[in-house]
This record gives structure tokens, C-alpha cells and sequence, in this order.
């Protein structure tokens, strides 16, 4: 019963400050709903039995990539924040959103895979923590694609660099 | 009543349109990023969930790999929307139409 309880609290949660971080006109104030959201998806990683990708959640998501987009909006201060003045923009926005969800909604319900009824976890082998069965996986089997993520990493930090230096460095 | 698969998927895609939705009307190209990392969000939701559900790791590993992505999009995408201001003095989408025909 606390399990229904904590996921029915995390979800709307994650739904209201998903919402705030489309609404709201200030992109400061969507950057700190956007760190409730990536804070309740941690909770929901929790419950999902991935503690190592919750703790991820939290250390890369809500603390580095949430303080990029911070720095960006202060530095920038753009004057424009609003929405798309045209009533049509939203119109049409709003049908294709609502088109998605219900297919994909329908997807949900017509697959077999929910017959089974409720998840019930991954079970470890004695003394085995999510952490270190994530390390086993990750470094055996995806050990390569591991590497690459790296690498893409590597370029994407040199990318960044040149992308933005490249007016300054003039004289 | 107990939790099942589908809880997981129907928080996902609600999170997922959500997402779209602000991708497609907002206006300013930060706040059209930060969509773009809800939608993000909502598929590792649903890796999570089918990790469990299948009792299988790997789902939770391609967790990582989507967030090592995301986090180069960050900051390959900021660094163009630093460049662009600088050029064009904005960061509103209606505004950027020099590729218009």
C-alpha cells in the first residue's frame, strides 16, 4: 500500500512540474521545475528497483546539465520567453499532442505483456547490490558501447568549446 | 490495486506528450531544450520500468547511455544558442528564418 501511496505522489509530481516547466513564461522558472521533475523521476528510478541510475539522476541530470541550462539562461537574459503568438500554433499543437498520447495509450492496453499483472523487482543474489550487478553488466557486456559514450563525450566537450569561442576569438 | 507495467508506461507518456506539447509552442530555444530533456526523461521512465519488468539489467544501462547523450546535446546545443545570440541578438525560434526560402 506505501509502494501505491509514493508512486501516485512521485507521478503527479513529475506530471505538475512537467507542466510547470512548458507554462511557465520565465525559462528560470522552467529550469527549477525542470530539476523537481528530474528530482521525482530519481524517486520513481527508486521505486523501480535502479538506485545507481537515481543516484546518476540526481549527481548528472539535476546537478550539471540543470546548472549548463541555468548559466545559458542568465548569461543570455533573452527579453522574448513567451509562447507562440499564433492561436493556431497552439491549436494544432494541442490536437498532434493529444493524437500521440491516445496512440500511444493504445498501444499500452492493446499489448499482452500487462496481463501479467503486478512488477514485483529484480531479484539479487545474496550479499549482490543494485550497484555492483550494474557494474558487472556494464563492464563486461557493454564494456565497448561504454567506451564510445565516452569518447562522445570527449567531442562533444571539444564541439562545445569551438562552437562557442569562435566570435570571440577574433583579434 | 497493485502497481503494474502500465502505471509506468501511461506517467511515461503522459511526461512524453507533455514534452512535445512545450517543443512545439514555446517560443524561446532554452525553454524548447528543456522540453526536449522531459521527453528524455519520460523514455528512461520507461527502460526503468521495462528493466524490471523483464528482470533484465540492461534496460538500466541504456539509462546511462541516453543521459551521456542528453548531456552532449546540452552542451553542443547551448554552445549554438550562445553562438547564435551573439550573430543575431535572440533565442526566439519565429525570429531564426535565415535558411527561409
Amino acid at each position: 500500500m506505501m509502494a501505491q501511496i509514493a508512486f501516485y505522489i512521485l507521478a503527479g509530481l513529475a506530471v505538475i512540474s512537467a507542466l510547470g516547466v512548458v507554462t511557465r513564461e520565465n525559462p528560470v522558472h522552467s529550469a527549477l521545475w525542470m530539476l523537481l521533475t528530474f528530482f521525482t523521476v530519481a524517486g520513481i528510478f527508486v521505486q523501480l528497483d535502479a538506485e545507481y541510475v537515481a543516484a546518476i539522476q540526481v549527481l548528472v541530470y539535476a546537478g550539471a546539465i540543470l546548472v549548463l541550462y541555468l548559466f545559458v539562461v542568465m548569461l543570455l537574459n533573452p527579453k522574448t520567453s513567451g509562447f507562440m503568438r499564433l492561436p493556431v500554433r497552439f491549436v494544432i499543437a494541442g490536437v498532434a499532442a493529444v493524437i500521440v498520447f491516445l496512440q500511444i495509450i493504445t498501444t499500452i492496453w492493446s499489448s499482452d505483456v500487462l496481463k501479467s499483472g503486478a512488477i514485483e523487482g529484480i531479484p539479487y543474489a545474496e550479499g549482490i547490490s543494485n550497484v555492483s550487478a550494474y557494474g558487472a553488466v556494464l563492464f563486461t557486456k557493454y564494456l565497448v558501447p561504454f567506451e564510445i559514450a565516452s569518447l562522445l563525450l570527449l567531442v562533444a566537450m571539444i564541439g562545445a568549446i569551438v562552437i562557442a569561442k569562435r566570435d570571440s576569438g577574433g583579434e | 490495486m497493485e502497481l503494474t507495467l502500465a502505471h509506468y508506461l501511461v506517467l511515461s507518456a503522459i511526461i512524453f506528450t507533455i514534452g512535445m506539447f512545450g517543443v512545439m509552442v514555446r517560443k524561446n530555444l532554452i525553454v524548447m531544450f528543456m522540453s526536449l530533456e522531459l521527453m528524455l526523461n519520460a523514455v528512461n521512465i520507461n527502460l526503468a520500468a521495462f528493466s524490471n519488468y523483464l528482470k533484465d539489467m540492461s534496460g538500466q544501462i541504456f539509462i546511462v547511455f541516453v543521459m551521456a547523450v542528453a548531456a552532449a546535446e546540452a552542451a553542443v546545443g547551448l554552445a549554438l544558442i550562445i553562438s547564435l545570440f551573439r550573430n543575431k541578438q535572440t533565442v526566439n525560434a519565429d525570429e531564426i528564418n535565415i535558411m527561409r526560402g
